[in-house]
């Protein structure tokens, strides 16, 4: 049977073109299509990694966000404490000072209303000193202005030495 | 819509090819007044040194003869000259033409010729240079890019030959035998479609063909055979001392039915595919008739989308036991 039997010039022709084949693709076909595809699976792999570690920046960053915002949150309350005790503590400050700056003006005040008065009530007592002489005075001259009124006078105060 | 209309342009390019063998072969087969199947079957799955079409002036394409001889050197002639105008065999210029074998005055002589199957070869590789030298062309463009065109459409076989087949039955050293193991696949899977063609030749169908494959899986398989493999067939490991024996002659012809089961299993699958194809046409002319011919037409139409599997499914069998028969030869068999 032909069928059954290898045409030695078949082997021979196959045997040249498959090798040459196996030679001519692998340099100018499988070589560059399997790099490209290595390539691209690389860099496909690269895309994922990449992304994933992304993810886990993302998520560290977050936490990191959370936390700053923690951290600034107790800061502001710490903040916001210290400066409601100072304003309090300068209101208090303030108070007892304005009450000492008060208290020392009213005393000042009084004082001086003190020596003033004194210095009025001296004035007075001068004044009213005076006007019981110049007083005096006029009713003296006047009733003892006659010779009788004068004896009148003198009688009376030798009564009055008497009936003492 | 464009994918139902794909479909139908598939069915009919489907439906013309296995008619347009139908119409080849029955003008042939009406040129013979006594019509023997089993002839016109074999002539027509078996090398030829002429290319015929159909019958007339202009369907027989002459391939060249090459031929060696001690006595002659080598002679190149076409093969026209053995057919006289009644398309006779007649010798010429002391060469003589018996049932596909040239002899010089009477001795046989090394027969170098482009036949018909050599002609395929030639169609086969020229048809796999441009399509893979497409892709690569494509691999280097658009590099960063999603693939484009033929590239496209390759890439995929491609990964599928690597993936499927070579990776997992060779292991991690798989690069070295990738671009053989892919040769291999293409030129199968090529050869096989080519070859259904009507008018092709039935390349990859032919013993020669396979015979070589398998040589040089075969010689890849066995330069590359490491410790472990030699040491695997001499003398078995882990197994009792007359039981080696045994093995020993058993694993020896291991060695030498690999490659004859590859050989014969690509060549029988697609001969036989092809045989059966015309047996199924040749119902039509052994009848004579009308129903027989349409009933036998829509099952060389179903067998012709069968065929069309096996060419895939043997090039993808051809390459898969190549890979594991290296997978088997490079091991590192330290499991035992």
């Amino acid at each position: 049977m032909d069928l059954l039997i290898p045409g030695t010039g078949l082997i021979i022709w196959q045997a040249i073109i498959f090798l040459m084949l196996v030679v001519l693709l692998s340099k100018l076909a499988w070589k560059p299509i399997l790099n490209s595809l290595k390539e691209r699976e690389e860099s496909i792999q690269n895309a994922l990694d990449t992304a994933e570690k992304a993810r886990a920046e993302m998520a560290r960053l977050q936490a990191d966000n959370e936390k700053l915002f923690k951290e600034a949150r107790e800061e502001r309350d710490k903040m916001l404490k210290e400066a409601r005790e100072a304003s309090n503590r300068m209101k208090d400050e303030a108070q007892l000072d304005a009450k000492k700056a008060a208290d020392k003006i009213i005393d000042d005040a009084r004082a001086a209303i003190q020596i003033e008065k004194q210095a009025a009530m001296k004035d007075v007592r001068t004044q009213v000193a005076m006007f019981s002489l110049q007083v005096a005075e006029r009713l003296m001259k006047k009733n003892l202005s006659t010779d009788k009124a004068q004896k009148e006078l003198v009688e009376e105060f030798i009564k009055d030495i008497k009936v003492n | 819509m464009s994918v139902f209309s794909h479909k139908i342009t598939r069915f009919l390019l489907i439906v013309t090819l296995s008619f347009s063998s139908v119409f080849s072969f029955a003008a042939e087969a009406s040129e013979e007044p006594g019509f023997n199947v089993s002839e016109v079957i074999l002539h027509h799955v078996m090398d030829d040194h002429i290319w015929h079409f159909w019958d007339g002036h202009y369907g027989t394409l002459y391939l060249p003869v090459i031929v060696y001889s001690s006595e002659r050197g080598l002679e190149v002639f076409s093969s026209k000259n053995f057919y006289d105008e009644h398309h006779n065999v007649v010798t010429y210029n002391g060469y003589t033409l018996d049932h596909g074998h040239i002899y010089l005055n009477g001795s046989s002589v090394l027969d170098v010729s482009i036949t018909k199957n050599v002609a395929m070869l030639f169609i086969n590789a020229t048809l796999l240079i441009v399509l893979l030298l497409a892709a690569a062309k494509g691999a280097k463009q658009n590099v960063g890019k999603a693939p484009k065109g033929v590239q496209s459409f390759l890439e995929p076989i491609i990964l599928f030959v690597r993936d499927e087949i070579v990776k997992p039955n060779i292991g991690h050293h798989y690069e070295r035998y990738l671009p053989y193991l892919l040769t291999l696949f293409f030129f199968i899977l090529f050869g096989n479609l080519l070859g259904l063609l009507p008018g092709a030749g039935n390349m990859t169908g032919n013993i020669a063909v396979t015979m070589t494959l398998a040589l040089f899986t075969f010689i890849i398989t066995n330069v590359s055979g490491n410790k472990a493999y030699w040491s695997h067939i001499f003398w078995t490991p882990g197994v009792p001392l007359p039981l080696r024996l045994v093995i020993l002659p058993v694993e020896i012809v291991g060695i030498f039915t690999k490659p004859i089961s590859l050989t014969i299993r690509l060549f029988v699958a697609i001969t036989a595919g092809h045989i059966v194809l015309l047996s199924l046409i040749s119902l039509a002319f052994i009848f004579q008739s009308v129903l027989v011919g349409s009933i036998s037409s829509l099952i060389v139409l179903f067998i012709n989308l069968i065929e069309i599997l096996v060419a895939g499914i043997q090039a993808y069998v051809f390459t898969l036991f190549t890979a594991v028969y290296i997978g088997m030869a490079t091991a590192d068999h330290d499991h035992h």
